[in-house]
């Protein structure tokens, strides 16, 4: 059980993570990657398998959320940010 | 716009296209594709003024703008009961936000339609018997532009002064209470330097003097926590735009206990308890409550990267800029970074070499620069990225 749990959480955080390089804004892209490397980190001394179940729930429904927003982003993508070029941070 | 040119000029770049004379170049969206050939975006910094849509707030929002389109004042069928349901939660995670009860919420078009009715409302419903009103001399121009129609009605307008820090004086408002007094309006957090004013103590003086008390917290909601009841707030304008929602939307808190009365500004069908009629906006209302719902949760986090990196930018600009001068007080403000900072340079004509360079850098960070006569007052409005 824990090592399906554990499997199971990881597969989520790179899943989180892989969908969120799909975003093309600078923001949001940057912003998603970090919030969800810091909440998994903030999350992962938790023992209550319920807690476990309810933080990975939010997780799941929050892939979701990525995937159709990194999609809407990419429809309405603009020009780079001017720190995005290269040779500018 | 000339400006602009004269100093991209200098760094020896052509001015980008949509800045040459002859008409606007192809705009923003889609089908405008990004193909790395147009000109960069420049740095977002001006996030005082608006935010851009958290990824969450749009996600609740858009089944309401394209299958969820009922007028949720419809009573008789299922596509308004399922709008009135969405508005209706929108208006409860906005109440949480702020600790109040869900029914002293009320939907309106922003912060300056809640500044209007708010003051407005309340002077005219006891002008009978009360003819003052207090508020700050650093107010958005909403409240001065409202207070100042109401001194063409007959009240008269206490505009209170503020200390050197951006901060009232706590005694020069108790001084300035008079028998008819009805309403104090300070705003908590200042859009243009960022400070905090002592909100829970004005709210004991104002509860003591049996006075209701306004404020504009379209900058503080979501950043800071608050309390209706612990800071004895009476009346709260909230902005949606400036917490990661939607523009267009905002709300207006309005105490139940003990009922403060408002004459309403707009007429109509009796929508909002009767003091805002009009069809409730589904799709923003419920961008502005997933909005509230967000800060809410992120509050503590975001506070901690905020003020990081508030830390990093001031320490940075004072100690390697010279003749630097913060404006506002140190250290009742919000973690400057979400506001503007304004410095003071004096500038002199024979260091225009080194404004020069320095200029080249922060251009590409779309700053607004201003000229003073001999002083150049850089407004540098940071951003939520990054």
């Amino acid at each position: 059980m824990a090592a399906s749990s554990r499997a199971q959480v990881l597969r989520l955080y790179r899943a989180l993570l892989r969908e969120s390089q799909r975003f093309s804004s600078y923001n949001y892209r940057t912003y998603a990657i970090r919030r969800i490397r810091d909440a998994f980190r903030e999350n992962k001394n938790i023992a209550d398998s319920e807690k476990i179940e309810e933080l990975l729930n939010k997780a799941k429904a929050n892939l979701e959320v990525i995937q159709r927003q990194g999609t809407i982003d990419h429809m309405y993508a603009t020009e780079k940010l001017i720190i995005e070029r290269p040779g500018n941070t | 716009m000339l400006l602009w040119r004269r100093l991209a000029a200098l760094r020896g770049e052509r001015t980008p296209r949509r800045l040459r004379a002859g008409g606007p170049g192809p705009g923003p969206g889609p089908g405008r594709k990004s193909d790395g050939g147009g000109a960069p975006r420049p740095l977002y910094m001006d996030v005082q003024a608006t935010t851009p849509l958290d990824p969450r707030v749009l996600d609740s929002m858009l089944p309401y703008l394209t299958a969820y389109y009922g007028n949720p004042h419809s009573r008789t069928h299922a596509y308004g009961w399922e709008s009135e349901a969405a508005m209706e939660k929108a208006r409860q995670q906005v109440a949480d936000l702020i600790g109040a009860d869900s029914r002293e919420i009320i939907f309106t078009s922003g912060a300056t339609e809640s500044n209007n009715m708010a003051i407005k409302g309340v002077a005219r419903f006891y002008k009978s018997r009360k003819k003052h009103i207090i508020t700050t001399q650093t107010e958005h121009k909403c409240v001065l532009d409202s207070c100042r129609s109401l001194e063409t009605e007959g009240f008269h307008i206490t505009y209170l002064p503020v200390k050197k820090s951006g901060l009232i004086d706590l005694k020069e408002l108790e001084a300035a209470f008079q028998p008819d007094t009805s309403l104090v309006s300070v705003m908590t957090v200042n859009n243009e330097i960022g400070v905090k004013q002592p909100i829970h103590d004005i709210g004991e003086i104002c509860r003591a003097h049996k006075v209701f008390f306004h404020t504009d917290a379209a900058q503080a909601i979501g950043k800071i926590p608050m309390d209706v009841n612990n800071m004895k707030i009476d009346l709260m304008s909230i902005s949606g735009h400036k917490i990661y929602g939607p523009k267009g939307v905002g709300a207006l808190y309005v105490r139940r206990r003990p009922r403060v009365r408002l004459e309403p500004l707009q007429s109509g069908g009796g929508q909002e308890r009767g003091l805002r009629s009009g069809t409730v906006p589904t799709p923003l209302a419920v961008g502005l409550g997933a909005a509230c719902e967000v800060a809410q949760q992120e509050m503590e986090y975001d506070h901690k990267r905020i003020s990081q990196l508030a830390e990093r930018l001031v320490t940075k600009i004072m100690s390697e800029v010279p003749d630097v001068v913060m404006n506002g007080d140190q250290e009742h403000r919000y973690p400057v970074l979400a506001h503007q900072l304004l410095w003071s340079l004096p500038m002199f004509c024979g260091q225009l070499e080194q404004m020069k360079t320095w200029l080249t850098h922060l251009l590409d960070l779309a700053l607004v620069v201003s000229l003073q006569k001999k002083k150049w007052i850089i407004q540098c409005r940071s951003a939520y990225s990054t």
